[in-house]
């Protein structure tokens, strides 16, 4: 398991660069891997999504939430999760929320 | 006299009433199953269908020739679970009360979630394969068609057996083979998934399977719409894949009943403990098959070995005694890829595909993970099988739990 320096903090990931413990997330972290993803600012909308995946994840063992749990919790379809998001939501919103990455279904 | 209801006739269902019929004693246990359908599918038949290798009537029985003496069997909807009061509405006004309920209603394809999907082209261009009648309507399609391209698309997972559209995109790559015209053809499949499977090692196995067969996968292609006049498929993203032949595996949900009963997920599926099968919401209703939210393969050879470790374990329960959480989340899937060949993969919750030989060490007969004629030959006599021993419940000669002898790491 790695470790890195994100802003300002060392934490741990893993070898696809998303976070393994939840709890070494705050939300300055959230917007600096958000850069990396090419979103230079992170807007209501986008954060409302965040904060949904963190606390859904608390009530899923730890899992990040899929595509479909967010849009049914959050009201914002799957096509507007795109353009908030673009390329595969449901990863990107899970690396920045500092959540393991999606497992794919069985 | 106590009750035990089993909704859904399906492959859960009957496998259930079977094993409790022999083993709960008939003085003290009703046991009644309820299913609106007369028909009872053998539903890995569907694959072979669109390439003539099996008709409709191949895959067709009477429900009824699997219910044993000695279980009710009503043909009935089920309007609504109560279960605060214990109780299920039927459609048709009779209200049945039980002691212990058990949930097997299934999974079922939505093709009309998707836009585009069930319009002018249904049936012309646009297939599924997951319904009999799909199915059919494909293989009449296929005869004649004189080749172009042709994309599998899988709309959301879960699905209903993960690896059949896997073996569907390989067998037509054999049957345009078969028919001289490989050549005209395009194979493409396009899938949520990062890969061609769900485990990164089996996916690593079969991605390179299907390279060799020139099948080309577009991974994380998640549809947003058919657009049945331009014959193209549309991304959330926007980014588009044309076909001449869309063949669909559409959204996968559980039973009208579990929404209307307020006892399901985003997808109509309840959620259950993994190990034991019990509702989390409450402990007298047990959810066995594909309906359950659980982690796990949406397939029989799943609920085959639930239903082995569950049919103890209930034995313990109305003992007073505690749930064991003994199952482990075993799938055993045979992966048909053409030319009598196949795969075999067993896995669980925790251990992925791994290659190796099954179910004996360095013997077989069945080897994981690679084709072989042996897996093929497995394929094709597992449905007689199916009818004759597994849906009536007898055991079959392999461990309900997974074991990794004859398995090697990636």
């Amino acid at each position: 398991m790695a470790t890195r320096t994100i802003a300002g903090k060392e934490v741990q990931v893993n070898d696809e660069g998303f976070m393994t413990d939840p709890a070494e997330w705050n939300k300055e972290i959230a917007v600096e891997i958000a850069a990396e993803e090419g979103l230079a600012e992170l807007t209501e909308s986008q954060w409302k999504v965040i904060d949904f995946c963190r606390a859904a994840s608390a009530d899923l063992n730890g899992k990040s939430p899929t595509l479909r749990q967010i849009t049914t919790g959050t009201g914002v379809t799957t096509k507007e999760l795109f353009s908030l998001f673009p390329k595969g939501p449901a990863k990107k919103v899970a690396r920045i929320a500092g959540l393991g990455k999606p497992e794919g279904c069985v | 006299m106590k009750q035990l209801l089993v909704l859904g006739a399906g492959t859960a269902g009957t496998m259930v009433v079977n094993r409790m019929r022999r083993l709960l004693d008939a003085e003290e246990w009703m046991i009644t199953i309820v299913d609106p359908h007369e028909i009872h599918y053998y539903q890995p038949g569907f694959l072979f269908i669109p390439f003539g290798m099996y008709s409709r009537n191949d895959v067709v029985k009477p429900k009824r020739d699997f219910i044993p003496i000695g279980v009710e069997m009503i043909k009935a909807e089920a309007d609504v679970i109560e279960p605060e009061q214990n109780r299920v509405k039927l459609t048709n006004g009779r209200t049945l009360s039980y002691d212990f309920l058990v949930i097997a209603t299934g999974t079922q394809t939505r093709p009309e979630e998707t836009p585009g999907l069930m319009e002018s082209e249904w049936q012309r261009s646009i297939f599924d394969f997951y319904t009999v009648d799909g199915a059919v309507a494909l293989a009449k399609h296929l005869r004649t068609w004189q080749g172009g391209r042709l994309v599998l698309n899988v709309v959301e997972n879960p699905i209903k057996c993960p690896v059949a559209p896997l073996e569907f995109i390989m067998l037509a790559d054999w049957f345009f083979h078969e028919r001289g015209i490989r050549d005209e053809v395009e194979l493409i499949y396009a899938t949520p998934l990062p890969g061609a499977f769900t485990k990164p090692v089996a996916s690593r196995y079969l991605g390179e399977i299907l390279e060799r067969k020139n099948i080309k996968v577009i991974p994380e292609f998640l549809i947003e719409r058919a657009e049945p006049d331009d014959k193209k498929i549309v991304h959330y993203d926007e980014s588009e894949v044309e076909y001449d032949l869309l063949v669909t595996v559409p959204l996968n949900m559980g039973d009208d009943l579990i929404a209307r009963s307020g006892l399901g997920d985003e997808l109509n599926y309840v959620p259950a403990d993994k190990h034991t099968l019990l509702s989390k919401a409450h402990d007298n209703i047990f959810v066995l098959g594909d309906a359950a939210a659980i982690p796990t393969s949406k397939a029989g050879s799943v609920a085959h070995y639930a239903v082995d470790c569950w049919s103890e374990n209930f034995l313990r329960y109305i003992d007073g005694l505690e749930l064991l959480p003994t199952f482990d989340g075993h799938a055993n899937c045979f992966i048909e890829s053409g030319f009598d060949k196949g795969l075999l993969i067993d896995f669980n919750y925790d251990v992925e595909p791994l290659p190796g030989h099954f179910p004996l060490p360095g013997v077989g007969p069945f080897s994981l993970l690679q084709e072989s004629e042996m897996n093929h030959w497995g394929k094709m006599m597992f449905r007689w099988i199916y009818w004759n021993t597994l849906l009536k419940g007898k055991e079959l000669p392999l461990p309900a739990r997974m074991s990794m002898s004859g398995k090697r790491s990636g």
